[in-house]
């Protein structure tokens, strides 16, 4: 038992190197993904103070919209700048219906109103767009399908997908952008000051509206790559919105705040996740993997509670 | 005891020279409640250009609420407020901020995990919010201008004696400097009418005197009006030019401070009176 447990999955990484190449590439790939939602939770986290919880169905319903209207004869690229205006005036809406009347409401009020906002959202895109799964259409976006095979050794094979590489390429010209917009502007103090305190916010002239109809833009516009990223691996569907909650342990790993550990923490928890799976989950009889994450989180919680990267907050009372 | 007034003002409280002073700030009628609750009632008083004005009474007499309706945190049901000539039935924050109302709060209302330094400079956001689009690009103009914003930040810093505090996150500091830092903020939008709540509260005597140094030379030398709600009389008595009383929410006294400290109905707030 012991053995299993300790040594012979490392004997086994030794001697398939390619597998575990392999494994450690899916691993990656699941992270970035990973990532990607949760830097969608942590831009409304930063700017509100708030834990978005229609992240995901704001994934799900990018990527219906995306499809639903290519469907209906838009071309994809149009189709594509189409669905950004869609975020655009949904985060618009947003601001307007949700936030705006509910500023210096009490953080769980703010909580629950994006509770209200998924089912509103899962709703309407039932409603406009019909419940059963759609493929999404990586081929007229220009996504690259292929697959590429690496030899390693005398009889190993890597593959890698071509969609998945472009998922990476994807993800880290986002976070590249965002990082920038947030850290080097000035929106990304007064981002900071209304996450810390709206009513010293206004005071000083800080309009609440713009900030939040921005930061919700800009985790709508994270919301459509994740939902092209997610819906070209698997479908776009209803379903997508409970694998967003994956982002939870990648959260708590990277902390609430910090987009790079946003990355990291995806990261972490995608490795972790496949590794743990593909070596570990065979002794419990598998299926570790829709768990495994939040254990990897709460052990992380113990001894770093802010995360990895999250503001260590010391307050004086 | 009024040394600071007279030497300020150039002339006795209560002259004719006093009524010629343009009227900055008017409120006029202004009734508020929540729901059931009457936080104002009827109350009507002006700020002149230039003086301090300290709002007295005790607690829960409307002090604050009537410094929320003033920078538009609160509308009133009734009554109207008249800044700078234009008559208005209530202000919006961004209206008031950037029309160079800037205020402090009764609880420290800092962005605690920023920087001292941060935290002041957020005080210039609206002077800066006019290039936009240009922040996305950083360079050029943007640029030059945020080291003009920092340089009249850096100005404040020296100005409130918190050099070295400059990177430390606020939510660190004692609670003392803390206020300052707060004041330092309101100060960076370079404001018209200042509005300090309980600038002073919880501190210790030599705190107080510091502050109250600093808003005398705010006074003073940049020529800004201050609005103050304070609870240490010695400080009210020292500062303001003029004092308006308040108590349940309506108005019981207004003048120079030596008149109102010597008002019957103020003194029967204060100590109470058997009815």
């Amino acid at each position: 038992m012991l053995y299993d447990i300790f040594i012979d999955p490392f004997v086994q990484m030794y001697d398939m190197p390619d597998f575990f190449l392999q494994v450690l590439w899916e691993g990656f790939v699941a992270g970035i993904l990973y990532a990607l939602i949760a830097l969608g939770f942590v831009l409304i986290f930063k700017a509100s103070g708030v834990f978005n919880f229609a992240q995901g169905i704001m994934v799900v319903f990018a990527g219906l919209t995306l499809v639903g209207l290519h469907e209906n004869g838009v071309p994809a690229f149009l189709a594509l700048i189409l669905t950004i205006g869609v975020m655009g005036i949904l985060a618009y809406g947003v601001e307007r219906v949700v936030m705006r009347p509910l500023v210096n409401q009490p953080d769980i009020i703010l909580l629950m109103a994006t509770i209200g906002l998924t089912y509103f959202l899962i709703g309407f895109g039932e409603f406009v767009f019909g419940g059963e799964p759609k493929q999404m259409i990586t081929d007229e976006l220009g996504l690259p399908n292929g697959s590429t095979a690496f030899e390693i050794g005398e009889r190993g094979l890597v593959i890698l997908q071509h969609i998945d590489i472009a998922a990476a390429v994807i993800a880290v010209v986002m976070v590249t952008a965002l990082g920038i917009f947030f850290n080097k502007t000035r929106i990304g103090r007064a981002l900071r000051a209304v996450a810390d305190d709206h009513q010293a916010a206004l005071s000083v002239g800080i309009s609440l509206n713009q900030i939040w109809a921005i930061v919700w833009f800009a985790a709508g516009l994270v919301a459509l790559a994740t939902g092209i990223m997610w819906g070209a691996r698997s479908d776009v569907s209803f379903a997508l919105e409970i694998v967003a909650f994956k982002a939870l342990p990648v959260l708590i790993l990277g902390g609430f705040t910090s987009i790079p550990g946003a990355i990291v923490g995806g990261l972490i928890i995608g490795f972790g996740e496949k590794i743990g799976e593909l070596y570990w989950g065979g002794l419990v009889g598998g299926g570790i993997e829709s768990w495994l994450a939040y254990i990897i989180a709460l052990i992380f919680l113990l001894f770093r509670p802010q995360g990895l990267f999250g503001e260590r907050i010391i307050e004086r009372i | 005891m009024n040394a600071f007034v007279t030497e300020k003002t150039l002339a006795p409280a209560g002259t004719e020279d006093r009524a010629e002073r343009e009227i900055l700030l008017k409120v006029d009628n202004v009734s508020l409640s929540f729901g059931g609750v009457k936080a104002i009632t009827d109350i009507s008083f002006d700020i002149q250009k230039g003086e301090i004005r300290a709002i007295i009474g005790p607690n829960g007499a409307g002090k604050t609420s009537m410094l929320n309706v003033i920078n538009g945190f609160y509308h009133p049901q009734e009554g109207t407020i008249t800044w700078r000539g234009k008559v208005r039935r209530k202000m919006k924050p961004y209206e008031a901020a950037s029309q160079g109302i800037a205020r402090t709060f009764q609880n420290v209302a800092l962005f605690k995990g920023m920087t001292t330094l941060d935290n002041i400079m957020s005080g210039r956001s609206l002077k800066m919010n006019r290039n936009f689009f240009w922040q996305l690009m950083w360079r050029g103009p943007a640029e030059r201008e945020e080291i003009e914003h920092r340089r009249k930040v850096e100005d404040i810093i020296d100005f409130l004696e918190i050099q070295a505090i400059r990177k430390t996150p606020v939510g660190r500091l004692p609670y003392g400097l803390q206020k300052r830092v707060e004041l330092g903020r309101a100060l960076a939008m370079e404001p018209e009418l200042l509005l300090l709540d309980e600038p002073m509260a919880g501190m210790n005597l030599e705190e107080k005197e510091d502050m109250s140094r600093f808003i005398i030379d705010v006074n003073q030398e940049f020529g800004t009006t201050i609005a103050l709600i304070e609870h240490d009389m010695g400080v009210v008595m020292d500062l303001s030019d003029r004092v308006v009383v308040l108590d349940y929410g309506k108005k019981i006294a207004d003048g120079p401070p030596e008149e109102v400290q010597a008002s019957q109905a103020v003194i029967d707030a204060y100590l109470g009176v058997s009815h």
